[in-house]
């Protein structure tokens, strides 16, 4: 394997900006790690080497013209395809999608394209980003680099493990109740969902409106810092977007001090349903940082216990409504029934057969959730369980800077364990989800091996628009894990079989 | 018995606008069954005066200044349609009432 | 259709007691449209004025128009409406293809305003108080064109097209409670109402406010009860009853129909239904039934109105002079006697008058013109008079023309014909056709003389006194110089001939 690809993003952009390596260089290289694993990571659903490269050899001729360039420019990323991109197809994992070129950028994707960043290629989610394996993937599952056999998380398991798999040294993805920092737990690597409205979701496929935010996935903090400050910031066609800027994540990152901060362990989220391994190691990371001259507070959250309910009761209603556009009229795929159907009909066969079942039982339970007499007890009283978690995390809040979990329960399963068993499935987002249901940051990080040989990790939590609290505490916290293991967590996977 | 019950499951997949077959309702009918009643709780949460959170960063007054913007054009609009004739999109007969 | 049978409207009145409702939209006249900026624009080429936003393509997320929400609040402030101190969009789903998202954008259970009351009169010179319930913000349809069967016609139609250049107009729906008490006048109160509300929105300037194109569109709520019954009946809907004739008649319609099935004892059927204004009758919809659950919730893309009271009152402050104190205004300014007043309000034409008296015209001519030849032309064309397509400058240009001489009354009629068919201004026609009234007497003289040669005898007749003998070649002129002759004149220079 190439050493250059296995360096982080910050690593990389000293390189290109002292001319060692060009951008077509480094893009190169990230391709023919494609080529060389993708065939069983299966993280990309499209590839597109030509825009790629064009976009590479672009930077490299305005970097020898003495162009001023964005410190990112020539570093190639991978972007979840639930993002739209006019050069590349955007199917969010669905086949009801299968083959669409939207007609317009993300926003972040312009944000990316503005900074001179190459896009490698879309990355493998589950269907409309609702799953926690991405094996409702409408084109199959993508696998954990560090056991093929094993799930990368989801719903953007193809994000994490095209960085774990050193195909991309970033990469994008969304995250609604996990779907970056579950991905990032079970792949050893580093997930970030910013605060609610940090970065625009204009362009992103939604799943879940009031929950959905798009965020950084890569293999350690700075990076993630780096992207995170490439892709904020207020955009006027994301009505919830924060009008204000959250500052520099990247000089956060570079601190490295926890001494005198205030960390509240969850009492709902440790102990029982964790994974004695798991509980092990989030247990040395609070060491770690007591010893580093953190206060080590427990906060409790009682209303935590409602979250899952209301979760899925909140997700399934605005997902039910978002996927109504799909129905074969502007874009996308029709199924014409044998007859001679109305549009009520093909509208109906489109969407039996264009979504998967995970969805159209996301979608059912949603209409239900909404429908006329059933929506004060369920999402009536669901947006209300929000308001009892945001008062847990005020509460929580007032007595420490930043908050702490494992990131789930379990080391990643077996691919097919809990196919069809949707609520076991649901329990993986346990201590993810809160934050979404209160727009607050999370940050995922490894934090060493746990049960079955595979990597855990620990979550931070800020309060809103405290993000850079995150990025300081969690580049420290990954020094010192980095200095008791010897090495990067993500050194500690298992090279993969490369393929000619 | 659950108050998912498959003609409830037939009645919302009508409303989605989904063809669901016999076997989907059955299937549908338990597991969103399970999934509801673990979610029952919820109500006994709330049962006090809590206001509901719709947006969970709390903003007001977002607007956008009445400028006209660049459209797509016609071809652009109908790029990914199945079916366009006359600069439309085309779609089946509508079942429906005059 | 079958026949409905109808009831004799005084007997249906002596039985049953008319309770109305009806909701008003209101098409905004701002530059672009509600959530996106695409040109909000009347008759262009299909599918031209669209963006990601307005065909709901995946991805895209909606934007308030600023100018759409004040014009909303000066409508509710012209009502008379409370302003809600928060102001929420939701969701209305449904599917139907000409719904890009298929769900509307409207506002549920926070509108923007509430509460208000209008004093409208009606012919017989009597006022009744209608009350507001509410007025909210809401985006338009596409257009749907159904080609096949019997053209135009949703029944038996091969396939639908779909134009999104209307899909996301801003609206204003103004919702009123049930109106009580209007007895046979109900019909011409719909009417007045929906008038009040045109000359409202046009005289606030955020509407064009044209039946016809659909700016102001009205669906009239009927029901029928029993004199001393408390329990309303069950009431029906007609849909986009485009001129202000059609609700008279509309509502007049319903209430022989409603009452001949009651006095059957046959249940009325909850329904919307159609008005066929060739037909003078209306025809069953769709039955109100569980397709009907709209699944409202709070739309999540977008954030609450909260208007302030200075931005409130300063909308306030800009609002023009009420109704009532406008009419006993320019009834002083233009010397109008009572009667003549009441058919110029009751004929909506106060706009009109006000413009071409402005343009320089003399208040009885403008009245003279407004309320007769136009009002005629009108009604041979079952149109409301004020959606002729003629300025108050044009018809004030027309009377200045027959003031000066140059036109007689029966050309002006000539010239204002050709006018309406588009052809320019007054002036203009004149010029362009060469209608002018002919007061060169070289012309007039030859005219005569060649007259004078087929009816030798008729100078003689006028010496003798016989004066009658002259109208045979007045006739003869006006016949040659096709009508453009002044007759007057012609007399003159008869007599003047056979004086010499």
């Amino acid at each position: 394997m190439s050493e250059l690809i296995r360096k982080n993003a910050s690593e990389l952009v000293a390189l290109l900006k002292k001319g060692e390596v060009s951008s077509v260089e480094l893009t190169q290289a990230h391709l023919d790690r494609t080529a060389q694993v993708d065939g069983a990571v299966h993280s990309y659903l499209h590839v597109g080497p030509e825009a790629a490269l064009a976009a590479a050899a672009d930077i490299d001729r305005r970097r020898a013209a003495g162009e001023k360039l964005h410190d990112l420019a020539g570093l190639p990323i991978a972007v979840k395809d639930n993002l739209t991109t006019t050069d590349a197809p955007t199917t969010s994992g669905s086949k009801i999608l299968e083959g669409w070129i939207p007609q317009y950028d993300a926003t972040v994707v312009k944000k990316l394209r503005a900074a001179g960043m190459p896009i490698l290629g879309k990355t493998n989610l589950d269907e409309f980003a609702m799953g926690s394996s991405t094996e409702f993937s409408a084109y199959g599952p993508s696998k954990n680099p560090w056991d093929l056999s094993r799930i990368p998380g989801g719903s953007g398991g193809g994000s994490s493990s095209v960085v774990a798999s050193f195909q991309a040294p970033l990469a994008i993805g969304s995250d609604t109740g996990g779907s970056i920092r579950y991905p990032a737990f079970v792949t050893g690597t580093v997930g970030t969902k910013p605060t609610y409205g940090a970065v625009s979701r204009y362009g992103l496929v939604a799943l879940a409106s009031s929950l959905d935010q798009i965020g950084p996935v890569s293999r350690n903090v700075l990076d993630a810092a780096l992207l995170q400050d490439v892709i904020a910031g207020h955009d006027p066609h994301d009505s919830t977007s924060l009008p204000e800027s959250l500052g520099s994540m990247t000089e956060a990152a570079k601190k490295l001090d926890v001494k005198g901060m205030r960390i509240g362990v969850i009492k709902q989220l440790t102990g029982e349903g964790f994974q004695p391994e798991v509980s092990a190691r989030f247990n040395e990371s609070i060491e770690l940082l007591k010893n580093a001259g953190a206060e080590i507070v427990e906060v409790s959250c009682p209303s935590f216990e409602y979250a899952i309910a209301a979760y899925y009761l909140i997700l399934p209603a605005e997902a039910s409504s978002n996927l109504a556009k799909f129905d074969s009229v502007r874009f996308g795929m029709r199924v014409t029934p044998e007859g001679s159907p109305t549009i009520e009909r093909v509208m109906a066969a489109t969407r039996e057969a264009g979504f998967g079942p995970e969805v159209k039982r996301r979608i059912i339970l949603g209409t239900y959730a909404l429908s006329s007499g059933y929506y004060d007890a369920y999402y009536g009283a669901a947006q209300k369980v929000r308001t009892l978690i945001q008062r847990d995390f005020d509460a929580a809040f007032a007595k420490a800077d930043v908050l702490v979990s494992p990131t789930a329960p379990t080391t990643a399963f077996k691919l097919g364990e809990k196919l069809e068993d949707p609520l076991a499935m649901y329990l993986n987002d346990i201590a993810t989800i809160p934050a979404n249901l209160a727009g607050i940051p999370g940050m995922a990080i490894p934090n060493g091996i746990a049960e079955n040989n595979m990597p855990s990790g620990i979550q931070l939590l800020a309060p809103a628009r405290a993000d850079a609290r995150l990025y300081q505490v969690g580049a420290a916290l990954e020094k010192m894990h980095e200095e008791v293991w010897g090495k990067r967590m993500i050194d500690f996977a298992p090279e993969l079989e490369v393929s000619n | 018995m659950s108050e998912i019950t498959p003609d409830l499951v037939r009645h919302l997949a009508n409303l989605a606008r989904i063809d669901v077959t016999d076997q989907e309702v059955d299937l549908f009918a338990g597991q969103l069954g399970l999934i509801v009643e673990s979610m029952a709780t919820i109500r006994a949460a709330v049962a006090g005066d809590v206001p509901a959170t719709s947006h969970p960063i709390p903003m007001a007054n977002v607007f956008r200044e009445d400028v006209v913007e660049p459209s797509l054009t016609q071809a652009e609009a109908l790029s990914a349609a199945p079916d366009s004739a006359d600069g439309r999109f085309r779609v089946h007969a509508i079942l429906d009432e005059e | 259709m079958a026949k409905d049978e109808l009831m004799n409207y005084e007997k249906a009145l002596e039985q049953f007691e008319v309770v109305i409702g009806l909701e008003v939209h209101v098409e905004l006249n701002t530059n672009t449209k509600m959530f996106c900026g695409c040109r909000n624009e009347f008759g262009d080429e299909p599918n031209t004025n669209v963006c990601p936003i307005c065909i709901g393509l995946p991805g895209s997320l909606p934007a308030v128009n600023k100018r759409a929400v004040e014009s909303s609040i000066k409508i509710g402030l012209a009502l008379g409406c409370e302003i809600a101190p928060t102001g929420r969009f939701a969701r209305k789903n449904y599917f139907y293809p000409d719904l890009a998202k298929n769900f509307q954008t409207s506002q549920y259970d926070e509108p923007i305003a509430f509460e208000g009351a209008l004093e409208v009169e009606v012919p017989s010179g009597k006022s009744f108080t209608v009350q507001i319930e509410r007025a909210h913000m809401e985006e338009d349809a596409g257009k749907l064109t159904h080609v096949g069967g019997s053209t135009g016609r949703i029944q038996g139609a091969e396939y639908s097209l779909v134009d999104y250049n209307r899909a996301g107009v801003p609206l204003v729906e103004i919702v009123t409670k049930p109106v009580y008490g209007a007895g046979a006048e109900a019909p011409e109160l719909a009417a007045a109402y929906v008038r009040y509300i045109r000359e409202i929105v046009k005289g606030l300037g955020v509407s064009d406010a044209k039946m016809e194109r659909g700016n102001v569109r009205c669906d009239a709520n009927v029901s029928l009860r029993p004199h001393g019954q408390e329990k309303l009946g069950t009431r029906t809907e007609t849909k986009n009853v485009n001129s202000l004739r059609s609700i008279e008649r509309a509502v007049r319609y319903e209430i022989q129909r409603q009452a001949a099935l009651l006095a059957k004892g046959t249940a009325i059927v909850q329904e919307t239904r159609h008005w066929h204004e060739d037909k003078g009758a209306t025809s069953s919809g769709r039955p109100k039934s569980d397709a009907d659950d709209y699944r409202y919730f709070p739309e999540p893309d977008l954030v609450p109105v909260q208007p302030s009271k200075e931005w409130i009152e300063e909308l306030r402050a800009g609002l023009p002079e009420k109704p009532a104190e406008r009419r006993k205004r320019v009834q002083a300014e233009w010397g109008f006697a009572d009667l003549e007043f009441r058919d110029v309000v009751n004929a909506g034409l106060m706009d009109q008058i006000e413009e071409t008296v402005a343009a320089g015209a003399k208040p009885q001519a403008a009245r003279k013109w407004w309320t007769g030849e136009l009002a005629r032309i009108a009604n041979s064309q079952d149109k409301d008079v004020i959606d002729l397509e003629i300025s108050g400058a044009y018809v004030a240009e027309l009377a200045g023309l027959v003031d000066a001489g140059k036109i007689n009354d029966r050309l002006a009629r000539e010239v204002l014909t050709y006018v309406l068919a588009g052809e320019g201004s007054p002036a203009e026609v004149v010029a362009k056709r060469g209608l002018e009234v002919v007061s060169d007497d070289g012309a007039l003289i030859a005219a005569i003389e060649a007259a004078l040669e087929k009816q030798p005898d008729v100078l003689d007749a006028i010496r003798e006194g016989r004066m009658q003998a002259a109208g045979a070649v007045i006739g003869a002129v006006m016949q040659a110089m096709k009508g453009s002759a002044d007759a007057g004149r012609v007399r003159e220079l008869l007599i003047e001939m056979a004086n010499t």
